[in-house]
């Protein structure tokens, strides 16, 4: 008893300094946003006239409006559609078992680990020979490619597991393909989807390579992208870009504290099936 | 359900009659759409790669088929090979930090994982996995500057004098964004451990300790290779996400300072749009991609032996 009470205490105290660790940048960046504009503060010290203001300017700077709408527009143009077009697939592959099913199933799966490092070269001469270089869809039509092999490989791990029985008895009731689709089986597939929907909306949002090489105008990209814009235009001053990527870092970490739970749970399971 | 059809082989037939349409056309259309932009903006541009990968091409004008003389200039040129090297030495902080610590953690943790602390934990240790790696990339170059936060602390425990600019010295850039690395991915790798050992039988654990195993013991006969499969998942994210990493380095150093700190994701980056070296970044690019799955596959090989 007295060396299991030991050792509970031990790991409290290394679950609070790790705690710490994680949260150290974040109190970092927050005390020196406070500071006067232009100074170098030195490492954590509270200041003496905390500049609330430099979150205001900071807003305004790096145009923070525009950048949450172009966000929100990326992610609405990229989850919505992967959703559907992953869960069709998982479902066709995984429930339906189309012929040859083996096979795309490993062709999605070869992507699984792709760098996107390795294709953004001809996905930039690709998306300027469509005329989309410098538009949100430059962002979006390749994002919902590359989402396509976790997507597939996540949503077919669902319908793998689901019973043939159910789609057998509702064929027998006349129900066609589409309709055992839409009326049973996403209805029964709901939190596989809304764990895709959270890890999709996660790795949009904070999508940093497509939204610097595809976009040069920073209230086209995504937030992430922007960040790197920002930093490249205020990267002197420092207070300034600690405020901006508080800012910056503020809309995914309220949802996230929000969802919690979900996320908590969508990001273990993703990354166990990944 | 399953055994009345099987027992009435004429109620079955229907149902297997439509089952199989289902499995030609009619499937099919289910796949085509995913399929389609797969293709259009995954396939043909790792084609395309391949391509590039073999020619010598500015980007604007014509281009001349140089065969594999990229794939020679990728593995001869100190400052191109470099970055391959640094790619691997970032596995050491991306890696073996965050899973041995996690372990470490973990297994340290585990009887007070259903505690309020450790819920709170829960949602503080995810923080690095859901902000921006920019975000993170920005926060950890001011810890890490010349007046920041972390030669602050080591000088109130006396070891001022090995203060430095740790990412803009020669020494110590990489090490310095490595550790960037470990801070992002060591709160999933210790909880995605903690959930896997949540998982192991107790009695195991009372067994041990009746036997007269220690700490230690128990960690090392039971915890460990009941985690097969989470360490495997543990290294296969991590591995990827150090051969793979842009945004930390592209914020934290750019790659400096000199080449200390480039990897093969920021040179390619560097070679196709600013150098205008299509050629040699694509070849580049398929020596990354080649190197991913070749540390991936066997990991997960691994995992899936464990399993049977």
């Amino acid at each position: 008893m007295i060396t299991s009470r030991r050792e509970a205490w031990i790991g409290r105290l290394l679950l609070i300094l790790l705690m710490a660790v994680t949260l150290l940048p974040f109190l970092s960046l927050f005390v020196t946003a406070l500071h006067p504009s232009k100074t170098y503060p030195a490492g954590l010290a509270w200041p003496d006239s905390p500049q609330w203001g430099n979150f205001l300017r900071a807003f305004e700077a790096a145009n923070m409006g525009e950048l949450l709408k172009s966000s929100v527009l990326i992610v609405l143009g990229v989850v919505p559609i992967s959703i559907l077009l992953s869960t069709m697939a998982g479902f066709a592959i995984g429930h339906l078992r189309v012929i040859g099913a083996r096979v795309v199933f490993l062709l999605f799966v070869l992507g699984l680990t792709l760098p996107f490092e390795g294709i953004i070269t001809p996905l930039y001469y690709q998306i300027r020979d469509m005329g989309l270089l410098n538009t949100r869809w430059a962002i979006i039509l390749p994002l919902i490619g590359l989402f396509m092999p976790f997507g597939v490989f996540w949503m077919r791990a669902h319908f793998v597991n689901m019973p043939a029985e159910l789609s057998e008895s509702a064929r027998m009731d006349g129900a066609n393909v589409w309709q055992l689709f839409r009326r049973i089986h996403i209805p029964l597939a709901m939190p596989a989807i809304s764990s895709l929907g959270i890890l999709l909306f996660l790795w949009t949002w904070n999508q940093f390579l497509l939204a610097i090489v595809l976009v040069d105008d920073p209230a086209k990209r995504t937030m992430s992208g922007a960040l790197g814009a920002f930093q490249g235009q205020w990267g002197t001053d420092i207070p300034l870009l600690c405020a901006g990527s508080l800012l910056i870092l503020t809309p995914t970490l309220v949802i996230f504290l929000i969802f919690q739970r979900h996320f908590v749970k969508a990001l273990l399971q993703g990354s166990l099936k990944g | 359900m399953a055994r009345p059809f099987a027992t009435q082989p004429a109620h079955r037939r229907p149902a297997a009659t439509k089952l199989r349409g289902a499995r030609g056309l009619a499937g099919w259309l289910f796949v085509i759409p995913a399929l389609a932009f797969y293709a259009v903006f995954v396939l043909r541009p790792i084609a395309l790669t391949f391509q590039y990968s073999m020619y010598e091409w500015n980007g604007i004008g014509p281009s001349t088929w140089v065969g594999v003389a990229n794939y020679g200039k990728v593995f001869t040129d100190p400052d191109l090979f470099n970055s391959l090297i640094n790619a691997f030495e970032l596995i050491v902080f991306f890696s073996v930090i965050p899973v041995v610590l996690g372990l470490a953690i973990a297994a340290t943790i585990r009887r007070i994982a259903a505690s309020r602390l450790a819920l709170v934990a829960r949602t503080v240790l995810f923080l690095p996995q859901v902000i921006p790696l920019v975000a993170a990339g920005i926060a950890w170059s001011w810890l890490l500057a010349s007046t920041g936060v972390i030669n602050q602390l080591l000088r109130l425990v006396g070891l001022g004098g090995v203060t430095r600019a740790w990412l803009g010295d020669f020494a110590t850039a990489l090490p310095a964004v490595g550790m960037i690395g470990a801070w992002v991915l060591l709160g999933l790798c210790t909880l995605l451990l903690l959930a896997g050992m949540s998982k192991i039988d107790p009695a195991l654990y009372e067994a041990a300790r009746l036997d007269g195993a220690g700490a230690w013991r128990e960690f090392a006969s039971i915890t460990v290779p009941s985690l097969r499969q989470e360490i495997a998942v543990c290294v296969t994210v991590t591995v990827t996400a150090a051969l793979a990493s842009f945004d930390i380095i592209y914020i934290a150093t750019q790659g400096g300072p000199g080449n200390t700190t480039m990897v093969p994701g920021l040179q390619i980056f560097y070679l196709a749009f600013f150098e205008r070296q299509v050629g040699t970044a694509s070849a580049l690019a398929v020596v990354l991609m080649v190197l991913v799955i070749a540390c991936a596959l066997p990991i997960q090989w691994f995992a899936k032996d464990a399993n049977r």
